[in-house]
């Protein structure tokens, strides 16, 4: 049987005495591309941030595959952008490169890492912004540049938190054709309010409301179900 | 007094170099300072140090050693206080530095007779640094540039964003342990350049006025740097011929050099537009 690259099992977290998760359960395979949904203050960040290890369960565990070791855990992320200083002094291309020094991805030199942070500005069509400080990026921009961050460590799973918000429709449309494309290397997880695009892109969806639900795919099959 | 003459007094030249001294370690660690919006808590820091000089003012031992000894249990008690206790941290903040001015004025009032040095730690004194204390400031800007080449990219790329560095397996709660200790020490040892009461400044000012000119973090250290010499060599030759406090007319200095450029870069920026 094939292992999943991460397995959380009966998972409750709880700020103070407020429970924000509730026994949720999810496994997360190498082709996944799950899209996550569910209102505000539901859990849908909380939850993302067990999976990355910044907050710790009250009950239950969060099991990760033997290739993802606690150190250095190949999980791409990009979080939600509203919560980064925009007055900090840092250029885009040291934005990129902060997703590699921090795991110590064993590039044979400095110049092979800075090419790579490179061509992956090329590839997401920011390569002019590479001098730019990171302030003075549009909302589109900033995800372009925090998704090459994320994919500089060569992530086995990718985690997108809200990418959707501060771009437009045609750049959240190339986004999800970009994911789509990376999905072929690597599992995808994003949490999105857009279900309409969720459901073109996605293969499964989740809904995060205090509890996990897993979601029958497409609108009919939502209505069929009495979700919607 | 012709003014090459004033390099040939032993006293002048220490000022110099403490004034030197002052602006590359006030550049490089008020950079991690202001861009992690943690100047509240190094003011904290500085006035909670008092409380160590009152302390070493009674018991008549080193009152930088005591300004050290409060200026860390501060900054780790603030630390502790936010992150472990749940007490908002603003308000630790606001507790520390009470504390440790509250303390260090009754350990005054107690100290038997007059305590002729007081005023020098409060305003500042540049004329009368020791060479050991020379040194200690010599050795500390050493540690600072080792651990700034050293860890450059995890210090930029850990104060930009927090959260991604700690899910990247970065040790952020030791490393952010460990910069708060070496922003007490620039403090304490900046005491003497321009007293507690200013010493903030000289973390701060200068960056206000790189920034200006920089958005790039590695630039405006060096900028910091530059204006914090001209703020601090300027503010020194001035203060001693008009005869005015060093302290004082050091911070006045570096204010209006962030005033001038300001102004200045404004101006040519409208015409540069208008164009």
């Amino acid at each position: 049987m094939i292992k999943p690259l991460v397995h959380i099992n009966h998972l409750t977290f709880a700020w103070e005495d407020e429970p924000v998760l509730e026994d949720v359960d999810l496994k997360i395979f190498e082709d996944n591309f799950i899209g996550m949904t569910g209102p505000n203050g539901g859990g849908k960040t909380t939850l993302i941030k067990a999976i990355l290890g910044l907050v710790s369960p009250r009950s239950g565990r969060i099991y990760y595959r033997e290739d993802l070791p606690r150190k250095k855990r190949p999980i791409g992320y990009l979080p939600q952008i509203k919560h980064l200083d925009r007055k900090f002094p840092i250029t885009v291309l040291d934005v990129v490169r902060s997703g590699s020094l921090m795991r110590n991805i064993p590039f044979r030199s400095r110049s092979e890492e800075k090419k790579k942070a490179e061509r992956l500005l090329e590839e997401t069509g920011a390569e002019n912004l590479k001098k730019k400080p990171v302030g003075e990026l549009s909302g589109g921009e900033m995800q372009r540049v925090f998704l090459c961050r994320a994919l500089i460590s060569d992530p086995r799973l990718l985690i997108l938190d809200e990418p959707g918000t501060y771009v437009d429709n045609r750049f959240e449309k190339e986004l999800f054709e970009k994911l789509k494309e990376l999905n072929e290397k690597m599992a995808i997880l994003v949490v999105s309010h857009n279900t309409a695009m969720l459901d073109r892109y996605a293969k499964t969806m989740v809904s995060v409301n205090r509890q996990l639900r897993h979601l029958p795919s497409g609108i009919t099959g939502r209505v069929a179900d009495g979700i919607l | 007094m012709e003014f090459f003459e004033l390099f040939t007094y032993g006293f002048f030249r220490n000022a110099l170099l403490t004034a030197l001294f002052a602006s590359i370690s006030g550049g490089i660690i008020g950079t991690y300072v202001v861009t992690r919006r943690i100047v509240f808590i190094s003011g904290g820091i500085t006035h909670a140090s008092f409380g160590g000089i009152g302390l070493a003012f009674l018991l008549g031992f080193d009152p930088l050693l005591g300004a050290t000894l409060f200026a860390l249990l501060s900054a780790l008690g603030i630390q502790f206080f936010s992150h472990r206790m749940d007490i908002r941290e603003d308000s630790a903040i606001a507790i520390w530095w009470s504390l440790g001015m509250a303390l260090g004025i009754i350990f005054v009032f107690l100290t038997p007779g007059y305590t002729p040095n007081l005023m020098s730690y409060l305003f500042g004194n540049i004329l009368t640094v020791t060479r050991k204390e020379l040194w200690m400031m010599l050795a500390l800007l050493l540690i600072l540039l080792g651990v700034f080449t050293l860890f450059f990219r995890k210090i930029l790329y850990l104060s930009f964003d927090e959260e991604f560095a700690r899910a990247s397996g970065l040790p952020v709660s030791l490393i952010n342990y460990l910069m708060i200790i070496l922003v007490s020490l620039v403090v304490v040892l900046n005491i003497r350049t321009v007293g507690i009461i200013l010493v903030l400044a000289l973390l701060t000012i200068p960056q206000a006025t790189a920034n200006l000119f920089t958005k790039d973090y590695r630039k405006m250290m060096l900028l910091s740097v530059l204006t914090g010499m001209a703020g601090t060599i300027s503010g020194l030759v001035i203060s001693f011929y008009l005869d005015i406090p060093s302290g004082a007319t050091i911070i006045f200095m570096l204010i209006l050099l962030f005033g001038f450029t300001r102004t200045v870069k404004l101006r040519i920026w409208r015409k540069l537009q208008l164009r």
